[in-house]
């Protein structure tokens, strides 16, 4: 017994080093072949939804993994935008006011938007002020063992909520225009190539950064338990857990997930406006995940790229039939590929690889010695 | 002798139709006790109270004399109540290894949750618990391939694995062949060595097998209470089950003949 | 002052009745199926575009007739969207039953694509689908009728990318041959304009303001659905397998009762409901792609806090949420509140329409901590089983 844990304790070791070793190389590859290769605008394209893929980690973390279908994440995406470029209108302001408040008749300053100044401050808000909303909002919702459908439609309405707050908000956030046209950020002009090559980098690495972070969350105990939360709730609660805590952690995870990713595809598109708080684009996210395929990261990440990428493409050739063909990739990807791509994949290897799956199911050939000598040469095989 | 759980005049009405009515209930320490009751009889009511599930409209539940109004079920959970379904739920989508050793985790806060890490103690209970519900050969494989009887055995396993101190039972051997019910019969009589347990059952034959004290539910309140022989003599459970009146021994006889099936 | 309350009150009943217009048809598909029908908003929308067609078609009729085309139009909008509901049911939802998030994601689909079906219809269109229905589900009924199933799968497979190139080779040529005359969007991405009958321009004076009569209308049109629809669950023998399959579905489905048949009439009916809604919001402004939108989280908010399975929580929850909409958004309560100077400061930052779903929001979510189920949650122990 003993024996053979050790053997799968080494095994896991060195899975984790190959794991590691790919991840790195993919990142290398990203930061160092991708600038060669394409021109700066397909490059600002890929890093943009490089970042994408950081939502969609945090959605898979909160969907695939606990089972609760957040139809508001572009709120968090969008305040982290916020967060990052209310600093850099205030640099770029030099002391006086940002320029579209003036506009709107502004005076002074209001004070929320003071402590923005600093880019410590900045920076921590990308990650807290979304992950805090989600923490509280989830708490809120959470709390009541409101769940399912009703948590979907509620996530929704607070979207259609801060859309027009600050559509609304002229004064402070610029109204439906947002925030945009940005000058330098920490001394450096953003609209230079060296600076977007920055950009660039900083979102693979923090892409990396967040894929270990769910990589670690989901592997041990508590991705174990957050699968548990989304079989069967309240047997966890009924085994001593209190799902509420590990829900409002894991939506806030989720939360600061997107308000990075907001952050760095703001960085990256020069502007920030409520336009990402629009209903579409947080059911969009959904459907990357939905595509790439759920309860797993890689898919996550690869569902993002790929919808992205169909995206720019059809909307450049054929602009009309973009909708038709989201409204199909929806329709397809529930009924004909509910695990998404890569599930589909894994699934259609397991069945490849031992066509005995259906035996389960009757005990009588579980006892035929044949079989039973087979399960354990697989096993040894897999332990090794 | 010390009561590890007392129910005094527990109410619970859903929209005026009431579930439990004036239910008095003790169990003692170290107690095995059958509940039995038509259907409809308020006893699945009666482990929600206990478990948190439904708070009482009138009167209170104490365990170990502690108030557990004011508690939720997690709460409940790690004061030391162990709970199993009518119908089996295991996490479909773990290892039934893994389902032991989510229940049998000590600390379930977050904290320890995220950066704990088993012990090797854990580790090897868990492994021996496998071998005690004879899921060994099953323990990697997802608990949704597992057969239904196997299912009834790893829900029992997550509940001793959580170690309560009192476990509620509820139909533990419903869909089981006899064979697998007589192992389930063996492992309670083995748990109430060291438990308090409290087992909701049809199955007469089984209840035969395990019982020592039996209390009969019906509309909400205990209706007798007593070893298996006089409550399946007691005239009121007759009629409670067969529907009429008693007059003659011959009831008697019937209900047991009705009994031995294993439905009533 | 009283009567600017009364102002106030009587135009948040009108917007509650349209948000229970919409919401009903929602209520009783989720209270069935246990499902949220995101493309619900794009149905109302297609109710309101019939009424604009069969407005138009009455148009030629000439004046008498043009007066009473709302009722046809009625009659229209329910069947043309409890059509649609029918086939949505029929082709996608019922594969999805026990997945309600699932559903969710595919009605959204749906909705995506009714928006855009709307903004780009054409006859090159509709002619080029039906050409693809045909061949396409012609096929599969051969295929299906067929004893070799050999090649099965690979038929399909084929069968899918020819009907559709020759559904668009058809629809190419046809764009060739007549141009403008079939590549020419009905309706197009503009709103469209319903002009209501004169009888229901105006209003009914009282005091110094006057009530429209559009408004009454749709508060009377409200009564009839809720009344009507309320007759058909409690008497009609189909209202009592829908209820039946509403309280226990495997059950009823032992019983005998057609749950399949249940599900799909009760999806119509909802979708009918929202078709009705539709007819009645084309009188409160123009009609667009994107009007659905605007009311359709209004109206999950009235399922959310009406709870699941009475009628009566949805109208309380729909007139409640309308009313205090009402009265925040248009600034009211700022008014009343003048001689306390913080208070009217408060509800004036609120007080325009978009600030007042932002409180309406925050009230909400504060009711549901209060009670989470809903104004009349479901009780027994048969909840979350």
């Amino acid at each position: 017994m003993d024996a053979v844990s050790r053997i799968g304790a080494r095994g896991k070791r060195q899975a984790f080093w190959i794991e590691a070793a790919i991840v790195g190389a993919i990142a290398l590859f990203l930061i160092i072949v991708m600038p060669v290769v394409l021109s700066n605008f397909r490059l600002n394209l890929l890093g943009r939804f490089l970042s994408l893929a950081i939502v969609a980690l945090g959605i898979d973390l909160i969907w695939g993994y606990t089972g609760l279908l957040s139809l508001g994440h572009g709120i968090f995406f969008a305040l982290g935008g916020y967060a990052i470029s209310m600093h850099i209108k205030l640099e770029d302001a030099d002391g006086g006011l940002p320029d579209f408040m003036s506009l709107y008749g502004g005076t002074e300053l209001p004070w929320f938007w003071e402590p923005f100044y600093s880019f410590p401050f900045a920076t921590f808000a990308v990650v807290t002020i979304p992950a805090l909303l989600a923490g509280v909002l989830g708490y809120l919702v959470f709390r009541n063992r409101i769940k399912g459908v009703y948590f979907s439609i509620l996530t929704q309405a607070a979207t259609i909520v801060f859309f027009n707050f600050f559509n609304g908000q002229q004064k402070l956030f610029n109204g439906t225009n947002g925030l945009t046209n940005f000058q330098t950020l920490l001394g450096a002009s953003v609209n230079t190539q060296s600076t977007q090559f920055v950009f660039y980098s900083l979102t693979i690495i923090l892409l990396v950064g967040a894929y270990a972070l769910c990589r670690w969350l989901t592997s041990g105990r508590f991705g174990r338990l957050l699968m548990a939360i989304r079989d069967d709730e309240s047997r966890v609660r009924f085994s001593g857990y209190n799902p509420t805590e590990f829900k409002v952690l894991v939506f806030a995870v989720s939360g600061a997930l997107a308000g990075i990713a907001g952050a760095m595809y703001t960085l990256q598109s020069g502007s920030v406006s409520p336009r990402l708080m629009d209903v579409a684009f947080s059911i969009e996210m959904v459907i990357w995940v939905a595509i790439g395929g759920r309860g797993t990261l890689v898919g996550a990440i690869l569902g993002a790229l790929l919808v992205n990428y169909a995206r720019s493409f059809l909307s450049e050739q054929f602009a009309e039939i973009w909708l038709f063909f989201q409204g199909a990739l929806f329709l397809i990807v529930v009924t004909v590929l509910p695990d998404g791509i890569v599930g589909w994949l894994k699934s259609q290897g397991i069945q490849s690889l031992r066509g005995r799956k259906q035996a389960f199911t009757y005990p009588s050939l579980e006892e035929d010695p044949e079989i039973q000598q087979e399960r354990q040469e697989l096993e040894t095989k897999s332990s090794e | 002798m010390q009561k590890i759980l007392e129910i005094e005049d527990v109410t619970v009405s859903f929209d005026g139709f009431k579930a439990l009515n004036d239910l008095n209930f003790n169990l003692d320490v170290g107690e095995l006790r059958v509940l039995i009751g038509p259907n409809g009889a308020g006893k699945t009511t009666f482990l929600d109270v206990i478990t948190g599930k439904t708070k009482p409209t009138k009167g209170r539940v104490l365990f170990k004399g502690r108030n557990l109004r004011s508690l939720s079920e997690h709460q409940i959970a790690r004061l030391g109540i162990g709970r199993k379904f009518q119908t089996p739920r295991v996490y479909l989508n773990l290892t039934p290894r893994e389902n032991l050793e989510l229940t049998s985790n000590r600390k379930k806060n977050v904290w320890s949750t995220l950066v704990g890490k088993p012990k090797n103690a854990e580790r090897n209970s868990v492994a021996g618990l496998l071998e005690t519900i004879g899921l060994s050969s099953r323990a990697d494989i997802p608990a949704g391939l597992l057969s239904h009887g196997e299912k009834q055995r790893l829900e029992i396993g997550m509940l001793v694995a959580q170690s309560p101190d009192l476990l509620l039972v509820d139909e533990p051997v419903a869909g089981l062949t006899d064979e697998e019910t007589e192992n389930i019969g063996d492992l309670l009589l083995a748990l109430a060595e060291s438990h308090s347990i409290l087992v909701i059952e049809h199955d007469m034959e089984f209840v035969r097998q395990i019982a020592r004290k039996v209390t009969v539910l019906h509309q909400g309140s205990v209706l007798c209470e007593g070893n298996i022989d006089q409550v399946q003599n007691d005239p009121k459970v007759i009629e409670v089950y067969l529907g009429q009146p008693m007059d003659d021994s011959d009831t008697a006889h019937s209900l047991e003949l009705e009994a031995s099936g294993s439905e009533l | 002052m009283l009567i600017g309350l009364f102002d106030g009150l009587f135009n948040g009943i009108s917007i509650g009745a349209v948000l229970l217009i919409a919401a009903l048809g929602l209520a009783i598909v989720f209270g069935l199926m246990g499902v949220i029908n995101l493309a619900h908003g794009e149905l109302m929308m297609l109710g309101a575009y019939t009424t604009f067609v069969v407005q138009n078609a009455f148009r030629q009729f000439g004046e008498p007739f043009f007066e009473i085309y709302i009722f046809f139009a009625l009659i229209a909008a329910f069947f043309v969207t409890a059509g649609v509901g029918l086939i949505l049911e029929r082709g996608v939802i019922r594969y999805l039953y026990g997945r309600p998030l699932e559903t969710l994601l595919a009605t959204w689909g749906v909705s995506l694509i009714l928006q855009q079906f709307v903004r780009s219809v054409n006859w090159v269109l509709v002619i080029g689908l039906a050409v693809f229905c045909v061949l396409f589900f012609g096929g599969l009924w051969i295929l299906n009728h067929r004893q070799n199933r050999a090649f099965h799968k690979w038929a399909i497979a084929a069968l899918l990318p020819l009907s559709l190139g020759i559904a668009i080779a058809v629809g190419r040529f046809l764009a060739d041959t007549y141009q403008l005359a079939v590549t020419r969007p009905w309706f197009g991405a503009q709103n469209v304009d319903v002009s209501a009958p004169t009888w229901l321009r105006g209003g009914l004076p009282l005091g110094n303001f006057q009530l429209p009569y559009a408004r009454l209308f749709i508060i009377a049109l409200t009564i009839v659905c809720v009344a009507g629809l309320y007759y058909f669950l409690q008497r009609s023998p189909w209202g009592l397998r829908i209820r039946a399959v509403t309280q226990n579905r495997s059950m009823s489905s032992c019983l005998g009762i057609p749950t399949q048949k249940v599900d799909a009439l009760t999806f119509a009916l909802g979708s009918g409901l929202a078709g009705v809604a539709g007819c009645a919001i084309s009188y409160l402004g123009s009609v667009g792609p994107n009007t659905g939108q605007n009311y359709i989280v209004d109206t999950f908010m009235v399922v959310v806090v009406g709870g699941v399975g009475k009628l009566v929580g949805t109208i309380v929850a729909a007139l409640a949420i309308g009313t205090v909409n009402y009265l925040v958004g248009s600034g009211t309560l700022a008014i009343l509140f003048t001689p306390i100077q913080p208070l009217a400061d408060f509800f004036t930052f609120f007080a325009t329409t978009s600030m007042a779903k932002v409180m309406v929001f925050a009230l909400i979510i504060a009711f549901l901590q209060v009670r989470p189920g809903g104004i009349f949650p479901q009780k027994g122990r048969t909840v979350d089983a």
